[in-house]
C-alpha cells in the first residue's frame, strides 16, 4: 500500500493547518471588540463543506508515556490512510491534525481545547493514562465534542462525549479471574503500581474473591517506576499463593519479573496474570524471565482471523517488519473505523447525530466483531487470556464465548454492588 | 522469623544497590558540592553501555565484564564534558547548576529515546548469575550477590585512591581547603575535572551492574536519583564512610519496614526517618571537618 507519500502530504497539511491556526489566532486577537460573540463556545466550528474532514490525533510523543502512545498514534494513522484509500468518510478525505500530549494531563486538556476550538476537528482520537482522560473529559463535555479513547481502564465512567474502545473491567479483569478460578486457583497475591488503576482493579478483585471463595493472601503496591522488588517477591514467595495478579505498570515490570525468575518462581508453580504487559513490553523484560506467564487482553498479534492477518500485514508493511501489534493499538485502529461507520450511518459529522446513531454500530475488527453500546459508549469485546511464548508473542489459551457486553459500573454483578456505591 | 532474617539480608542487598548508585554522587555532590541532577542519566548511560556491549560481543558473561570498565569510561567522559563545558562556569552558583544539570538530564533522556527507542531494551543476564542461592531461609538472587560484591570492590577502590594515591591526596586537599591547596601548587581546576570524572565514571559502572536487576530504558536513571541524593545527604557530605553506613541503614530500614507494611508506606517511613534525623543532625551521620575559612 503506498502509504508513505500520503504521510508526507499529511506533514505538509499539518504545517498548513498550524499556519492557519496561528493566522486565526492573530485574526481573533485583532478583532478584540468581537470577543463577546466568541464566548458561545459550544457552537461547533467544524466545517465539513469541503472535500476533507479534520480529526485530531492526541498522543504523547514525548515524555514517559511516549513509549506506548507513539504505537497508538501509528495505528490511528494506518486506519485513516486505509479509510482514505477506500474513498474516505461520506466521500470526504480524512485529514489528521496531530498534537503531542507530552505525558502531561494538563497538556492533554490544553491541546484538546486547541484541536476543538482552533483546528475545528470533528473528533479526537487518543489519550492513554486515566489521568489524561480525566483531564480531557470536561473539555470535551464543555465544548460538546467527541473523544475516542483506546485503552483498557478501570471503568466507573461513561461520558456522552467519550467513546471507550478499550476494555472496561468486566471485559478484562473479571474474565481473567474467571479463568484463574476455572484452572483451580484458590488463593491470590496482588501486586500493583500505586495509582488509580491498580487500586480500583484490586478492589474489584477483592470483591470477586470474597464472593468466589478465593483467598487473597497479600496486596502490595510499589511506587510507579520503582525497581526494588526484593521484599515484595520474597513475600509473594513466602505466601505460597496459587497465582499472582499483577497490575504493575511500565519499567517496574522488568525489575519484578527478573526478581521473580531469579528467586526460582516459575509459571508452573505460581503463574502471574498481568493486565499491563503486551507484545511491546515483553522485549524489555527479557523473554527468559517471562516465558509461560499469562496476560489478559482482548487482542493479540497472533489472533487468527482474516481481518487480523490483513491488519498485521498492513502495519508491518507501513512501519517495518520488526514492529508488533498490541491491544491498545488495535483498539485505536478500531476507534477510527467505528467513528467512520457511525458517521456513515448518521449521514452527518455532527456530534448529536453521532451520539444518536452510535448504538449498534459494529466493525469486523482484528479481534473479532466489536459493537458500540449506545448507553455507556463502550464497545462489546471478546476477552482473551494469552500465554507468553518463546518468540515473545502472546498466544490465546482461553477466550470468551463471543463479545462481552460492556458494563463499566459492574451493575450486572451482585458482588460488585458495594464497590459501585463507594466509588 | 526466617522472613525477618531474610529481610535483613534483603536490606543489605538493597543497601548495596543504593550505595552503588550513590557512590559517584558522594564524590561529585559530597566532595565538590555540585548538585548534579544528570547523575541518574549517567547511570542510564551505563545501562545502555551494557546493552550495546552485549549486542557487539554476544556472550553475556564476557560482555558484562568488558562493559564494567567501558561503562566507567563512558560515564566519566560524559562527566568530563559536562564539567568542562558547563559546570566549570557555574561553581559557587549551586541553584544554576541544579537547573542546568536537570536540563542536561532531560536532553540525555531524549537522546537515548531517539537512539535506542522509547521501549525498554533487554540486557540478558549471564547464565552463571541466573537463579538464586539459599541463604538463611530465603532465596537470594545471584545477581544481587554480584552487586553486593561489586559495591564492596567499588568502595574499596575509591577509598584506596583517595587515601593512598597522589591524585587522591590532591582531591582531599582541595575539598579541605581550596585556597590553601592552590597556594601549595595544586591545580584545583584539574582536580575538579578529575573528581568529576571518577564520580561520573562510578555512575556508569553502577548503570552496567543495575541492568542485571532493573530495566534499561531512557527513564531508568530517574528511579535511582532521589535515593542516591538521600544516601549522600543522610550520610554526611563528603564522607564515603557516611554513604556506606547510610545506604545500608536505609536499605535495611526499607526492607524491614516493607515486610510489616507496604512498599509505598515503607518509602514514606524512610523519608520521615530522614527528615527527623536531619532535624537532629543536619550535617548527616559523619561530618567532614574542613579547614576552610568560609
Amino acid at each position: 500500500m503506498p502509504l508513505r507519500p500520503k504521510l508526507e502530504a499529511r506533514d505538509i497539511a499539518r504545517t498548513l493547518a498550524a499556519t492557519a491556526a496561528i493566522t486565526g489566532l492573530i485574526a481573533t486577537a485583532a478583532c478584540g471588540s468581537r470577543a463577546g460573540e466568541e464566548t458561545v463556545a459550544a457552537e461547533s466550528c467544524v466545517d465539513t463543506s469541503g472535500d476533507t474532514v479534520k480529526v485530531g490525533a492526541l498522543n504523547s510523543l514525548s515524555g514517559t508515556m511516549s513509549i506506548s502512545e507513539t504505537t497508538v498514534r501509528d495505528a490511528i494513522y494506518l486506519a485513516v490512510a486505509e479509510i482514505n484509500a477506500a474513498g474516505g468518510v461520506q466521500g470526504k478525505e480524512i485529514e489528521i491534525v496531530a498534537e503531542d500530549g507530552a505525558s502531561e494531563p494538563t497538556v492533554f486538556a490544553e491541546k484538546a481545547e486547541k484541536l476543538i476550538r482552533e483546528d475545528c476537528v470533528a473528533a479526537v482520537f487518543g489519550g492513554w493514562t486515566s489521568a489524561s482522560r480525566k483531564a480531557m473529559l470536561p473539555v470535551f463535555e464543555d465544548n460538546d465534542s467527541l473523544l475516542y479513547y483506546p485503552v483498557q481502564y478501570e471503568g466507573l465512567e461513561a461520558s456522552p462525549n467519550i467513546f471507550y474502545t478499550g476494555a472496561t473491567t468486566n471485559q478484562q479483569i473479571i474474565p481473567a479471574l474467571d479463568y484463574l478460578a476455572e484452572t483451580g486457583v484458590e488463593s491470590l497475591y496482588l501486586v500493583g503500581s500505586d495509582y488509580v488503576f491498580p487500586r480500583t482493579a484490586n478492589a474489584i478483585i477483592n470483591a470477586y474473591a470474597a464472593d468466589h471463595g478465593i483467598e487473597v493472601l497479600g496486596e502490595d503496591y510499589a511506587q510507579l517506576g520503582s525497581v526494588e522488588f526484593s521484599t515484595i517477591v520474597n513475600q509473594v514467595s513466602a505466601s505460597g499463593a496459587d497465582a499472582v495478579f499483577n497490575t504493575l505498570n511500565g519499567d517496574s515490570n522488568v525489575a519484578f519479573f527478573r526478581e521473580y525468575a531469579n528467586v526460582g518462581l516459575t509459571p508452573e508453580e505460581m503463574p502471574v496474570m498481568s493486565v499491563s504487559i503486551a507484545e511491546e513490553e515483553v522485549g524489555g523484560i527479557g523473554i527468559e524471565n517471562i516465558e509461560g506467564q499469562l496476560a489478559a487482553w482482548n487482542y493479540y498479534q497472533t489472533v487468527e482471523s482474516p481481518e487480523n492477518a490483513a491488519f498485521v500485514e498492513a502495519f508491518k508493511t507501513e512501519y517495518g517488519d520488526e514492529r508488533v501489534t498490541s491491544d491498545p493499538m488495535e483498539a485505536a485502529y478500531n476507534s477510527v473505523y467505528l467513528w467512520a461507520a457511525t458517521v456513515e450511518k448518521a449521514g452527518s459529522f455532527a456530534v448529536a447525530d453521532i451520539q444518536a446513531n452510535a448504538d449498534g454500530v459494529s466493525f469486523a475488527s482484528p479481534e473479532g466483531t466489536v459493537v458500540i453500546n449506545g448507553d455507556n459508549h463502550h464497545v462489546a469485546k471478546t476477552a482473551r487470556i494469552g500465554e507468553i511464548r518463546s518468540d515473545g508473542l502472546l498466544y490465546t489459551v482461553w477466550e470468551s464465548d463471543g463479545p462481552i457486553e460492556p458494563d463499566p459500573f459492574l451493575e450486572g454483578y451482585d458482588w460488585a454492588a458495594e464497590l459501585t456505591v463507594t466509588e | 522469623m526466617d522472613l525477618f532474617v531474610g529481610q535483613l539480608f534483603t536490606g543489605l542487598s538493597t543497601g548495596s544497590i543504593l550505595l552503588l548508585a550513590a557512590l559517584g554522587l558522594s564524590l561529585t555532590f559530597g566532595q565538590m558540592g555540585v548538585i548534579n541532577m544528570a547523575h541518574g542519566e549517567f547511570i542510564m548511560a551505563g545501562c545502555y553501555t551494557a546493552y550495546v556491549t552485549q549486542q557487539v560481543v554476544g556472550d553475556a558473561g564476557v560482555s558484562l565484564l568488558i562493559a564494567l570498565p567501558i561503562g566507567f569510561l563512558v560515564g566519566g567522559a560524559m562527566g568530563l564534558v559536562l564539567e568542562s563545558l558547563l559546570l566549570r562556569r557555574l561553581y559557587h552558583r549551586p541553584l544554576d547548576t541544579l537547573l542546568v544539570t536537570f536540563g542536561v538530564g532531560l536532553v540525555l533522556q531524549q537522546v537515548a529515546r531517539d537512539v535506542f527507542g522509547a521501549p525498554a531494551v533487554n540486557v540478558t543476564v549471564p547464565e552463571p548469575l541466573r537463579g538464586g542461592v539459599d541463604l538463611l531461609g530465603t532465596t537470594v538472587p545471584k545477581t544481587r550477590l554480584f552487586i553486593m560484591a561489586l559495591a564492596v570492590v567499588a568502595v574499596a577502590a575509591v577509598t584506596l585512591v583517595l587515601r593512598f594515591t597522589p591524585a587522591g591526596r590532591r582531591i582531599r586537599a582541595v575539598v579541605g581547603n581550596r585556597d590553601l591547596a592552590e597556594t601549595a601548587g595544586v591545580s584545583s581546576r584539574r582536580v575538579d575535572a578529575g573528581t568529576f570524572f571518577i564520580g561520573s565514571g562510578l555512575a556508569g559502572v553502577a548503570g552496567v551492574a543495575l541492568t542485571l536487576i532493573g530495566s534499561t530504558s531512557p527513564t531508568t536513571g530517574q528511579s535511582y536519583l532521589v535515593d542516591a541524593f538521600l544516601v549522600v545527604v543522610a550520610g554526611g557530605m563528603g564522607r564515603i564512610k557516611g554513604a556506606v553506613v547510610a545506604a545500608v541503614a536505609l536499605g535495611t530500614f526499607q526492607a524491614v519496614f516493607e515486610t510489616y507494611s507496604t512498599a509505598s508506606l515503607a518509602k514514606v517511613g524512610v523519608f520521615v526517618v530522614i527528615v527527623v534525623f536531619l532535624q537532629l543532625r543536619p550535617q548527616g551521620l559523619f561530618t567532614l571537618r574542613t579547614r576552610s575559612l568560609a
